[in-house]
């Protein structure tokens, strides 16, 4: 068991943990924040991606305790249904997602690559979302939405 | 997962310290992790080397020095590597995904020697040096064998130095599902003459092919690797590519890597 | 994407209501409940792809800490338990019926496919529950695994009651016909095809919640199910003898079916069985490995295909021998699949006189092979529309032409096939011409010509299919063998303000009911969308139906919808009438007012909502109180889908690797509710269809072990594997339904296939190339050029 602090989506959290606890069942099981999905146990699906300090990773394959002191941010954390965050208002208008439980990793890694690349080609969007499996939509509707939210976040 | 210790060590000398007692190194955990949690590893203790300092990368003159805990999307859009060495960036650029290159080091995966990891193939390619606690390994003596390497139990790698060369170009196929190098090829031309480095397709893991080797210091083109037998004997097979085709694989990227140089 | 209209009914593309949940992380699957007290099971499960099992010692494992029950298949025999049953069974041409193994939900004596379960490890964690399975010993003697299909009739028998390892063995049409129509043929064409086995992969793995409530002697099961009445029914009469009055399934949001959650799994009765023995909560989520060695896979198909043409080029005959691997056991649609869902659909869109077809249903040492999206029909389009293309190479007519001169004519419907199907109505010349526009099929031979430049093949392909969805008259699908009605249901309930709840018996894991269904509700009573809040996957809130699949939703579960919403307009207008003093057939129900023809005396739908629940002045002596109507609607026919789909592709003869270059589809789901949602149905077909025919394929060894057993070797399509998509329409509505719709879920997964093989082969036609197996993997295509070449070199 280990103590781990950290800040997850703005807030300071703190927990007991046995030191092999994933940074995901951490953020789902001791936190109870759903959104994070595991959709795969080889570290491939990405329906688990979260932000550790602005970067995206897959929470499934990062220790709770190597998370220590770190900014954690969730799908929840990035936006509410009042007010949504420009990426999942793209998805919304574009109807980029369809059963939805890929969904979250995919806006998490969606954000950070527009942060990285603000203006991103259809092929940039395609590449860079090589991280995340979707099997309902076909991306089509994915590409669309991460350009429009690029657009949403520039502007 | 198995339960396990985990210790962060704050210096490379306490991470050497808990190697000696049996503790397992974790870099960037990108394939510690996934092996633990199928239960294919069960370290007593992993050390958590984020915190000794090894990250960096430093322009030595006629190298690039980089630390070991450097991630590859730190190396990918180092301004140093791109202008020295951009081939090195551009593969760092190209390992696994957007959420691998945020944490995934080049310590971890050189000292892992995975088969069908990509930056064996720099350091082989490029004759680069691996530095570590105790000495300096070339890279022609470093890679022992398909996930062997020359490091000793209590031997850590602290950085990775790439010489400097005149051009030098990096081509991956894919494996279709996995997305690792299914067969990538390094390619450099330097004063000593060319290297040629395969990944993803030796049994052995990472390997230099001399014969192309010769045949690009005599004519550096892509042409003069069509006479080029690449021995399909000791590559690997599976469901994605059998040995032969591998082989052909070889000379393609080979090809496309001289003509990216 | 469509915009459609300003308005929110039919035919407007209406952004889903659905999304802001799964937008925000609150979405609710069934992974994400947890319930106070629960324990965790763990499964062990069979290493071996078959063995009987000689001893389970579980003794050090029981003492482990955390441990609180370990169960076996003895367990499991020594309470009575049941296994899943086969849905829907066929008759065999001698007019012997199935044959039935028992499917034990804990193995009993033998093991059958690696995954096969064999042990439940129930502990206060996870972590505890696992760690115990590295304790239980299991000592297995090992039998000789039956993988390979075309001989699996030979291999050891897996099944005491299933003689030479078959299933069953299903004909349909007339054999004789067939076989004058090929002796006397101008042309005969053989072909024979495998058809790819898939893992569905749906993202969310499949889950299970179950507990137990002793006061009320009831249970309730959370699970990833695409129907949860079928669930209930199957678990609680034939599996573990709960009255089902006392058994609610929830099936919450669910991650994508695909046909993968159809099917009762022995997990999830395992979970629900042990909630009452240990009086605890038991959940159970999957784990990806787990996912693809024990989902139901798909597809698995060897067919041998001969088709008949006269001089002219006409077809005269068809006749298709099939192999279907079913795997260990039968699952709930696995017999169904490969024969009522397949074989009906060889006659796809065109005029064959003679058609006849046999099917072997074939157990193997394999997970259990049921529908996966298309169910049958990709498999009957692909051999089809690979044979039309052979067919037109060998005749040397454009594949385009040939299919356009055979295809039945639109005033030739309804059309009665050979094989049983009726189509209502169809055009088909009308989305292919369309498709060709779309992709500029003139243009094809500059585009390849200057590919070939670039020292790239470039080949084109089409695919004009058909299918048959919205399972259909219940009473033909009983003659048929099914053991289920294949109505389905809706309550539609008007709350006294206006506001609208509709229970369908329909369950939506990715298609936007939510969304689709409230619109035809608010198109026809003239509300708002967003009063209107469509509830499903509850089995105590929805009336009995029978879930989602087959793309039966809309076409079965919207018909019940809006024929409850009918009923709720037909008793709202009488009350309407009463509360205006006037006749009934005065009162005339639009845009959500009722008014008194030839007058300007009005009522809205919310006043007459009102008057329903607060019955002051209302017509007591013809009326009950309240506004809320139930309907079921049992379909008169299946619909008929159909469209061309053309795949243009460039293909790198130095890697063998397949560029997708461009596609574009034109479809005729008849009405079109909300355009958006179809198209994202239509994207998502597509990009399975593509991942069968380039990428995926479910790999054993020959001793029957998984070989592509996670993303790392089995290959899912990325967004960087696919280009986008051009979509387009055509119409014929639906005769028999009053939306006039047809259903689009199936079709992209249906059409792509045979497209994308058949660019392929047009690609490599010019080397000689004539056939190509799927996945067509760079290695096989640079295979096919380099064998290709040395025949050339030879000549």
């Amino acid at each position: 068991m280990t103590n781990v602090n950290l800040t997850l989506n703005g807030k300071a959290v703190s927990a007991d943990v046995p030191d092999n606890t994933l940074l995901v069942s951490f953020i789902r099981e001791t936190m109870a924040l759903t959104g994070t999905h595991v959709g795969c146990d080889t570290s491939q699906c990405g329906a688990c991606v979260v932000h550790v300090n602005g970067e995206s990773v897959k929470s499934c394959t990062m220790l709770a305790v190597a998370a220590e002191g770190a900014e954690v941010t969730t799908i929840e954390g990035i936006g509410s249904a009042e007010s949504l965050h420009p990426m999942q208002q793209a998805f919304h208008e574009n109807h980029g997602l369809q059963c939805g439980f890929c969904t979250p990793g995919m806006v998490m890694s969606a954000i950070e690559l527009v942060e990285k690349n603000p203006n991103p080609s259809e092929q940039d969007v395609r590449e860079g979302l090589e991280g995340n499996i979707c099997r309902c939509t076909g991306y089509h509707n994915i590409v669309k939405s991460v350009q429009a939210g690029a657009q949403k976040m520039g502007g | 997962m198995y339960q396990t210790n985990y210790v962060k060590a704050a210096s490379t000398d306490e991470a050497v310290g808990h190697m000696s007692s049996g503790g397992q190194l974790l870099a960037g955990g990108m394939t510690l992790i996934p092996t633990m949690k199928q239960r294919l590893a069960s370290p007593e203790t992993v050390v958590d080397l984020a915190g000794c300092g090894l990250s960096g990368i430093e322009d030595t003159g006629d190298a690039i020095r980089i630390g070991a805990m450097t991630r590859h999307v730190d190396v990918a859009e180092s301004a140093v590597v791109q202008g020295a060495i951009p081939a090195l960036a551009a593969l760092a650029g190209g390992i696994g995904d957007r959420q691998v290159r945020n944490r995934g080091t080049i310590g971890g995966s050189v000292a892992n020697n995975d088969p069908s990891a990509c930056y064996p193939a720099a350091v082989l390619g490029l004759g680069g040096t691996v530095h570590t606690n105790k000495r300096d390994i070339a890279a022609d003596d470093f890679f022992t064998g398909m996930f062997e390497t020359a490091l000793d139990e209590d031997e850590m790698i602290t950085a990775v130095s790439f010489p400097k060369v005149a051009k030098a170009a990096y081509l991956k196929f894919p494996n279709p599902a996995s997305r690792y190098a299914m067969v990538g090829v390094f390619v450099a031309a330097g004063g000593d003459g060319t290297r040629v480095a395969v990944t993803g397709a030796g049994s052995d893991g990472v390997f230099r092919h001399g014969g192309m080797e010769s045949a690009l210091d005599g004519d550096f083109s892509a042409s003069a690797l069509d006479g080029v037998a690449v021995d399909s004997s000791d590559l690997i097979g599976d469901i994605h590519a059998a040995p032969d085709y591998r082989a052909h694989l070889v000379r393609e990227m080979a090809k496309r890597a001289v003509d990216a140089c | 994407m469509p915009e459609g209209s300003t308005k929110d009914g039919i035919g407007a593309s209406v952004r889903r209501k659905e999304d802001k949940r799964f937008l925000t992380g609150s979405g609710r699957y069934t992974a994400d409940i947890s319930r106070h007290g629960q324990l965790h099971v763990h499964f062990i499960r069979s290493d071996h792809a078959h063995a009987n099992i000689k001893s389970i010692r579980t003794d050090a494992a029981a003492k482990a800490d955390g441990v609180v029950a370990i169960y076996t298949g003895e367990d499991v025999a020594a309470d009575g338990i049941g296994g899943p049953i086969c849905g829907w069974v066929v008759t065999n041409r001698d007019g012997s019926p199935t044959n039935e193994p028992p499917h034990p939900i804990l193995a009993n004596g033998s093991v059958r496919y690696v995954g096969d379960h064999v042990v439940a490890v129930i502990a206060e964690t996870l972590q505890q529950a696992r760690d115990a399975a590295e304790l239980v010993e299991i000592d297995y003697e090992v039998l000789a695994p039956v993988v390979d299909l075309a001989s699996a009739s030979e291999g050891v028998q897996i099944h005491e009651n299933v003689p030479n390892n078959m299933y069953f063995d299903f004909e349909l049409g007339d054999e004789a016909a067939a076989e004058a129509a090929l002796a006397e043929a101008a042309t005969v064409v053989e072909l024979e095809v495998r058809n790819n086995r898939l893992v569905p992969n749906a993202m969310e793995p499949r889950a299970a919640v179950a507990e137990y409530d002793p006061v009320d002697e009831a249970y309730t099961l959370f699970t990833t199910s695409q129907n949860p009445h079928l669930t209930r029914l199957v678990i609680g009469a034939f599996m573990l003898s709960i009255p089902e009055s006392k058994f609610r399934v929830v099936a919450p949001d669910v991650g994508g079916g695909f046909g993968s959650k159809i099917y009762v799994y022995p997990e999830e009765a395992v979970c629900t069985w042990a909630s009452k023995k240990l009086q605890r909560p038991i959940k159970w989520t999957a784990d990806r490995s787990e996912s693809f060695l024990a989902d139901a896979h798909g597809r698995d198909h060897i067919n041998k295909v001969r088709m008949a043409l006269d001089a002219n080029n006409r077809i005269t005959g068809l006749r298709v021998d099939s192999l279907a691997n079913i795997g260990s056991y039968l699952s709930a649609f696995s017999v169904v699949t490969p024969t009522i869902l397949h074989a009906p659909l060889l006659s796809g869109c065109y005029q064959i006189p003679a058609i006849y077809t046999n099917v072997k249903g074939m157990a193997t040492t394999t997970a259990p092979v049921d529908a996966y999206r298309g169910a049958g029909r990709p498999e009957a389009t692909y051999l089809l529309e690979r044979v039309m293309d052979a067919a037109a190479r060998q005749v040397g007519m454009d594949p385009a032409e040939f299919r356009r001169m055979n295809f039945i004519p639109k005033d030739a419907f309804p059309y009665q096939t050979p094989v049983a199907l009726q189509y209502d109505i169809g055009d088909y010349e009308a989305p292919l011409d369309k498709a060709l526009e779309m992709i500029d099929y003139k243009g094809f031979e500059a585009r390849r010509a200057e590919a070939a430049k670039r020292g790239k093949y470039r080949g084109i392909g089409l695919s004009s299919y058909i299918e048959a969805c919205g399972i259909a008259p219940s009473a033909v699908a009983g003659a048929l063998g099914s053991r289920v009605g294949l109505y389905e249901s809706a309550t539609v309930r008007v709350d006294p303000t206006g506001t609208i709840n509709v229970m369908t018996g329909t369950h939506s894991h990715g298609q936007g009911h939510d969304t689709t269904f409230a619109q035809i509700v608010a198109d026809k009573l003239g509300v708002d969308v967003g009063q209107v809040q469509i509830i499903h996957g509850d089995s105590d809130k929805t009336p009995f139906g029978m879930g989602s699949y087959g793309s039966r939703s809309l076409a079965v579960g919207g018909s019940a919808i809006a024929k409850a919403v009918d009923k709720v307009i037909d008793k709202a207008k009488i009350i309407a009438a009463h509360l205006m003093e006037a006749a009934d057939s005065d009162v005339v129900f639009a845009d959500g007012k009722f008014t008194v023809a030839g007058t300007d005396t009005e009522k809205g739908f919310g006043e007459i909502a009102l008057a329903a629940y607060v019955p002051h002045n209302y017509p007591h002596d013809r009326l009950e109180p309240g506004l809320e109507e139930t309907a079921f609607y049992d379909p008169l026919n299946f619909t008929y889908p159909s469209g061309t789909h053309i795949a243009e592709v460039e293909i790198d003869p130095a890697t063998g690797v397949v560029q997708l270059v461009d596609w574009a589809c034109c479809d005729d789901f008849g009405n079109l509710i909300n355009p958006m949602i179809v198209e994202g149905q239509v994207h998502g077909g597509i990009a399975q269809g593509v991942g069968q025919a380039l990428m995926e394929n479910a790999a054993y060894d020959e001793n029957g072990q998984l070989i592509t057993a996670s993303y790392m070797d089995y290959c899912m399509p990325r967004a960087d594997d696919l280009p986008d998509f051009k979509v387009d329409y055509t119409v014929t509505a639906c005769t028999h339904n009053d939306l006039g719709v047809k259903g689009c879920g199936e079709a992209g997964a249906i059409a792509s296939p045979p497209a994308l093989i058949n660019a392929v082969i047009d690609a490599l036609s010019p080397l000689g190339v004539t056939d190509m197996s799927m996945p067509a993997s760079p290695e096989k295509v640079w295979r096919a050029i380099n064998e290709a070449g040395k025949a050339q070199a030879a000549e």
